[in-house]
């Protein structure tokens, strides 16, 4: 079997789930079973009395693995504060980093993400930074004692795909963790092209939830992960410039006249 | 006295525990957090633990997000 061992775990579906933006979570059952995700993240809020949601975990298998996020967080010290209350809330010790300033882009911050996987990684913490990708800011996360290293594709709910596949390609070759690449994929085809490069998983969320079919999407991109995984471990063949025949070359019909 | 719970001070005109607190607000207590003045609370001191004039709670749970 081919699977991920990362954060203590052992994952054979390397589609990660991200589950905001969805019209209902009544949905999330239904997209975990069909696409068979194990790995979900969530986030953290302060529960609006005038509002009262449901309470979401309930629609998320037992068996699967929570990764928290700390989204909301602009600094390193609140990141590691919302971590610490996710984890005291019983949801085991995964976190996904997540330190943005930018309002716009909704870049993360690598200084402060280095600083906060740090504090959280010798708290005993699976630490799972989201960052710009970049070779420097990468080997610090690791030094720092980071679970894997997940690299943005494009902004945040962008859907524009794998932007970034250059730079990422440089820590899938150098980073000696697994490379998860999340944000900003938005096709089946995007996250293949991911895992096809060597990336160990990728996080999709935006793509999936608003689909006109999130239920049918994830499952495409379940699939998609698996293609993608399978032609990375089958070792796609080198690319050339100009043709060469895939039919022998020899024993035309021409040549019978 | 004056509390402020989730961000918004709010004036009692009783004491009141973190669990009756959560209970006057119709949350069921196995899906939230509390953070009392900065600290996470154990579950088990809920009942117990008497607000008092000044204290910051905020009360939190998990929602969908990626």
């Amino acid at each position: 079997m081919d699977n991920l061992k990362i954060g203590g775990k052992e994952i054979n579906n390397r589609l990660f789930l991200g589950t905001g933006k969805f019209s209902t979570d009544a949905l999330i059952p239904d997209i975990i079973r069909t696409s068979g995700v194990q790995v979900v993240t969530v986030a953290l809020r302060r529960v609006d009395f005038e509002n009262q949601q449901e309470n979401m975990l309930k629609y998320i298998n037992k068996e699967c693995v929570l990764m928290p996020n700390t989204s909301g967080a602009r600094t390193a010290e609140e990141a590691v504060k919302i971590a610490r209350i996710a984890r005291a809330a019983g949801c085991g010790n995964w976190v996904k980093i997540e330190v943005i300033k930018d309002n716009k882009y909704l870049l993360p911050d690598n200084y402060e993400t280095i600083k906060a996987t740090e504090i959280l990684a010798k708290e005993g913490f699976a630490v799972f930074p989201y960052m710009s990708p970049d070779l420097m800011a990468a080997r610090e996360m690791r030094d720092a004692g980071a679970a894997a290293i997940m690299p943005l594709g494009s902004p945040i709910g962008s859907n524009r795909g794998l932007k970034t596949k250059e730079l990422v390609r440089i820590l899938i070759d150098e980073i000696d963790l697994p490379i998860i690449v999340d944000a900003g994929i938005g096709r089946p085809s995007e996250a293949a092209e991911a895992m096809e490069m060597g990336a160990e998983a990728v996080l999709v969320n935006t793509a999936i939830a608003v689909a006109n079919d999130p239920v049918a999407m994830a499952e495409a991109f379940s699939l998609a992960v698996r293609a993608g995984r399978r032609a990375f471990l089958a070792g796609p063949g080198g690319v050339k410039s100009s043709g060469e025949a895939s039919s022998p070359l020899t024993g035309f019909l021409r040549d019978i006249e | 006295m004056k509390v402020k719970i989730n961000g918004q001070v709010s004036e009692l005109n009783l004491s009141l525990s973190i669990g009756q607190l959560l209970e006057a607000k119709g949350i069921n207590p196995g899906e939230v957090v509390v953070q009392y003045n900065g600290e996470i609370m154990e579950k088990e001191t809920w009942p117990t633990t008497m607000m008092k004039d000044c204290d910051e709670i905020e009360i939190l749970r998990f929602v969908g997000g990626g």
